[in-house]
Parts: structure tokens; C-alpha cells; sequence
């Protein structure tokens, strides 16, 4: 990808379903919440304090171990869909590219350090002066930890962050403070949405301290059966408790999901299986998809994946196919704007050509079903 | 099926709980729900952070937490309720009531006292346990809390078997605790 040659797979190792249970859970995040002593925070930061912040960031690319030759992004020197593309891969926040409805455009300063070669980066001047985030594939929420707390170690001590003996890290909201920590874990759960278990599941998470968001986080909704789990407070507990806490509350509803699963095949396989391969039928042949659509159907071929009854098929080019087929992506490849209509027909040809070539799926008859296709 | 509370009403709600790792299901009549304070959603809303707000705003005008500003410094903040300001960014008490935001690190200090009650509703808690932040001039109590904050990472490296990490962890330790007489090496 053209946009961040120097970071490792353009910071998107978190899609390549190298971690535990990569069927399940697509990816784990943890993000730190900080601030600098002596400015303002987000909405009322004035010109100078947003630019001394990112400043000081610089500065500390050049000495803490972990960001040095970070690549820093600044919105406002980015084209609007190059800014797209990044939150798109989840490095950036829709506030930060001040895209909400109160705002028009990112504000001055604002942007983002990208390690080159670990899965570490740091958003600059959105709500809190600083959110460190740690992101990797599948359930990995120690690794996540250790990695975001060796940053936070490191840059703790170069900058002079904003800490309360009582309520520890401070924050912009007081639903952050204390750890400023969010611990985020993206399940794919079809089995539970099809047997009708997942309000239960979701309300008895919400007793636990725990609650969900959809792809995109805060405000977004659940599409293609994924939700993002997490630590609903932040204050109280240690940053290890927070993140074993969810931890094990994850790998009860993976259990919960894999139960549902056997459910299925158990007690409706032939519906279960129709289902799967008229979703792969449409993904594989479609000349027009929305993305709802697509992911919509990718969770029933991610389905039949996991339950390897489409075979050879991996879980890495479907994690791919999510990616590469939002809208930014689409117009990214293309090195053009694109139509609705335009963006759907080039959203279908991808998912055409990567299919093409993935897995080993033969036709009812029993010949190969290669396909000979351009992808346009 | 009849409620499992009162044995009389029809279930409408149906409250699944996880206690002990074990998923428990609670089939109640509408008024039963009612009285434990259960609603009927399927699914939790989101963070209600304004009702908190809303609750904060009533209390102070009773006269705020009972805990008052102790531990503020002097001088920082004027008590008079809403008007009450922050010294460095002038954010009001009423602004942050209406956004929910705080204005600058000092505005935690200015409404301290204000801050406790909201805290315990939001997170259960107002008191901070995880790491310890050392400033670059730390004072030795600021030390001490962070030698326990590590202590406690210290000891869950070596449950998780992580020794590499422990000793990092304990290499830390002994840079921050002063050479003690009878310290073990």
C-alpha cells in the first residue's frame, strides 16, 4: 500500500489470523489514554497546545525505543480518502478525522505515529493528547498489554503526563480516567446471532463490567455478526485484572459461540450448509455488492470456514476482503472517486479475484471450478 | 412457565446471569422485573453518562460530596456551585456538566470534590490502583506506591511462569527501593 510504505504490512498485522482463535476473534486492541501536564484537552486545546503536543511527540520519536523511525501522519497533509484509509484499518478514529457532525475536516495537529515494525501506534490530539494502542491478531490480550505498557513505560518518561495520586492517568472523560485503559476484543459470533443466544450473552456481559460496540467502535453498528467487546470501566481496578477479567470473559463466549455451533450442525446442518454455500455462491460470483451485503455474506462463508466445510479455504483472505472492501480502499485501488454504483461493481470484482484464488472448492460435480475472470 | 420470583405472573423478562463462570437464566413477570430495578431491553444502552451528570448536578446544589475539596490546594477553584471554575482553563462546573468533558488536567484538582461521587457511579470506585506514574522528580511516597504497583506485576509474572519478564520486574524494583540495610540481593 502506497500510503505507509515504511510500516510493517501498512499496519495491518492484525489481519493476518496468526493468533488464538483466529476463527472467532479477529483481532485485540488495547489503547492507553494519556495527557501531557500544563494543556488544555481536546475540544478546548488551543492552536498552540495541539501543536506543542505534537511536537513533543516528534521529539520523542527520535529517543523512545519503541516509536523510533515512527512514521507521524498528520491529517490535515492527507487527502480526504488517504485519511479514510487509515481509519478504515482501524489506526485512527472517526473524531479524529472530524468527520461527525458537529465538525468539518481534522483539526490542526492532529494525526497519528505508526511503529514500522510492531503492531504499536499512537493517535495525537484527539479527545486525550495521546491514545497509545497496541493491536494484534486474534485473542492476544496479554501480548497486547505487555507491548502497549512497554510504550507507555517509555514515553512516560520522556513526556510529563497528567496524573492524580488519587485518579490516576487524568483524561478529557471521566469514563476514561484512572487506567485510561480499553481493552477491545472483535469476536465474529454467527452461531450465537443464529440461534437466537446472543442478547443473553450480551446482557449477562454487561453485568459483568463488560460491554459491545460494533466494527467500528463508540456509536457504530454490528454488521456481519461482529462485535467488539470490552472493559466498561476503567477506574478501581489494576490494568492486569481489567485485561484477565476480559480475558475470561472472552473465552466463555468463544466457548459459548463454538457450543452454538455444534447446535447447528447438530440440529439443522443442511440448512446451515445452504446457507454457507449461497453465501460463498453470491461472494464468488456477484458483479455488484453494498458492503452490507458483503458482510453479510462473508459471515456465512467466515461460518463455513471455521466449520471447514468450505475447503482450504483461510480465515487471513476473508480478514483481507473486510478490509480492502470499504469504500476508502475501493477508491484508493482505483486512484479515482467512484460511484455507488462504480464502488459496488469494484467491490465485487475484489472479492472475485481473491476468491478465485483461494482454497481448493470444487463444483458438485466434482471438476474445478477455476476461474479464468479479470478482476477489472 | 410462571415467574420464578413470585410464582404467580407470566415471565416477560428473561435475565441471564454469569455467577461463578455459570450462566444462570431468571425468568420474570413484568412487575417483579420492575422491582429489581430490571428493564426490559435486549440489549444494554449505551454508557448513560448524562444521567450521572444530571445526578452530580442535583447533589451539589444539596451541598456536594461530603468529602468537600480536601487535598486541593488553596485558592484552586471558587465553591459556588455551578459557577465554580477551574484556575488554569476557566472551565466551568455547569460547562463540564453539559459536556461531559474536562477542560485540562487541573479542572480534576479544581473539582476534586465533585469528581468522588461521580466516580463511584460511573467505575465503582474513585481511587486509582493500577501503575503508578513517577513524575521525573518523584516524591518518596509517589516511589513507594509504584515499588507495590510493581510488586504486584512482579508476582503475577511469576504465576504466569513469565520469568524473564519477573526479572525485569524485580531489576526495576531494586533500582527504585534505596540500597536498604539487610536487602536481599
Amino acid at each position: 500500500m502506497s500510503e505507509l510504505p515504511n510500516v510493517d504490512q501498512g499496519g495491518l498485522s492484525w489481519l493476518d489470523a496468526s493468533g488464538e482463535h483466529s476463527d472467532i476473534v479477529l483481532s485485540t486492541r488495547i489503547r492507553l489514554a494519556r495527557n501531557l501536564q500544563g494543556h488544555a484537552f481536546g475540544a478546548r486545546a488551543r492552536v498552540n497546545d495541539r501543536a506543542t503536543v505534537m511536537d513533543r511527540v516528534r521529539k520523542a520519536t527520535e529517543t523512545v525505543p519503541h516509536l523510533r523511525r515512527a512514521e507521524i501522519r498528520e491529517l490535515s497533509e492527507l487527502s480526504a480518502n488517504g485519511r479514510r484509509v487509515l481509519m478504515e484499518r482501524r489506526l485512527v478514529s472517526r473524531d479524529l478525522l472530524g468527520e461527525t457532525e458537529d465538525a468539518s475536516g481534522p483539526l490542526s495537529s492532529s494525526g497519528v505515529a505508526l511503529a514500522p515494525d510492531v503492531p504499536l501506534s499512537v493517535m495525537i490530539n484527539e479527545e486525550d493528547h495521546l491514545r497509545l494502542q497496541a493491536l494484534n491478531s486474534g485473542l492476544n490480550l496479554r501480548a497486547a498489554w505487555d507491548l502497549v505498557d512497554l510504550l507507555d513505560e517509555e514515553l512516560g518518561q520522556e513526556l510529563p503526563y497528567a496524573y492524580h495520586h488519587e485518579f490516576g492517568f487524568l483524561t478529557s472523560c471521566p469514563t476514561n480516567v484512572g487506567t485510561g485503559l480499553r481493552a477491545s476484543v472483535l469476536l465474529h459470533l454467527p452461531a450465537l446471532v443464529l440461534t437466537k443466544e446472543i442478547g443473553k450473552v450480551l446482557q449477562g456481559l454487561s453485568q459483568m463490567g463488560l460491554t459491545f460496540r460494533g466494527l467500528y467502535g463508540e456509536g457504530s453498528e454490528v454488521v456481519g455478526n461482529f462485535f467488539q467487546l470490552s472493559n466498561q470501566t476503567t477506574l478501581g481496578k489494576s490494568e492486569e485484572d481489567l485485561v484477565d477479567h476480559l480475558d475470561r470473559m472472552v473465552r466463555q463466549v468463544i466457548q459459548y459461540e463454538s457450543q452454538a455451533r455444534s447446535v447447528l450442525m447438530r440440529d439443522a446442518s443442511a440448512v446451515t450448509e445452504d446457507k454457507i454455500w449461497r453465501a460463498y455462491g453470491l461472494l464468488r460470483y456477484a458483479r455488484s455488492l453494498s458492503f452490507e451485503e458483503l458482510m453479510n455474506l462473508l459471515s456465512g462463508v467466515r461460518l463455513g470456514a471455521g466449520l471447514k466445510l468450505l475447503p482450504g479455504l483461510r480465515v487471513y483472505p476473508l480478514n483481507k476482503i473486510m478490509i480492502f472492501t470499504q469504500p476508502a480502499h475501493l477508491e484508493d485501488a482505483a486512484g479515482r472517486e467512484l460511484s455507488p454504483a462504480e464502488e459496488d461493481a469494484h467491490r465485487a470484482a475484489y472479492v472475485r479475484s481473491i476468491l478465485s484464488t483461494e482454497g481448493r472448492i470444487f463444483n458438485d460435480e466434482g471438476s474445478d471450478d477455476a476461474p479464468t475472470e479479470s478482476t477489472g | 412457565m410462571v415467574c420464578d420470583n413470585c410464582g404467580a405472573g407470566d415471565p416477560v423478562i428473561h435475565l441471564t446471569q454469569i455467577v461463578d463462570n455459570e450462566m444462570r437464566t431468571l425468568h420474570l413477570c413484568e412487575r417483579c422485573a420492575a422491582e429489581k430495578g430490571v428493564e426490559g431491553t435486549a440489549v444494554p444502552e449505551n454508557f448513560p453518562l448524562a444521567d450521572f451528570l444530571a445526578q452530580m448536578s442535583s447533589q451539589s446544589e444539596e451541598g456536594g460530596e461530603s468529602q468537600g475539596s480536601e487535598g486541593s490546594p488553596s485558592g484552586s477553584g471558587r465553591r459556588t456551585g455551578d459557577s465554580e471554575s477551574c484556575p488554569y482553563c476557566q472551565l466551568t462546573l455547569k460547562e463540564f456538566r453539559k459536556s461531559g468533558r474536562m477542560g485540562c488536567p487541573e479542572c480534576w484538582a479544581a473539582f476534586e470534590g465533585h469528581m468522588r461521587g461521580l466516580l463511584r457511579r460511573i467505575h465503582g470506585s474513585h481511587q486509582h490502583v493500577g501503575k503508578v506514574y513517577l513524575s521525573p522528580d518523584p516524591s518518596t511516597s509517589e516511589m513507594k506506591r509504584r515499588v507495590s504497583a510493581l510488586r504486584r506485576k512482579l508476582q503475577r509474572a511469576v504465576e504466569l511462569e513469565d520469568f524473564e519478564r519477573a526479572a525485569e520486574l524485580r531489576d526495576q524494583i531494586q533500582d527504585l527501593e534505596p540500597a536498604s540495610p539487610g536487602g536481599r540481593s
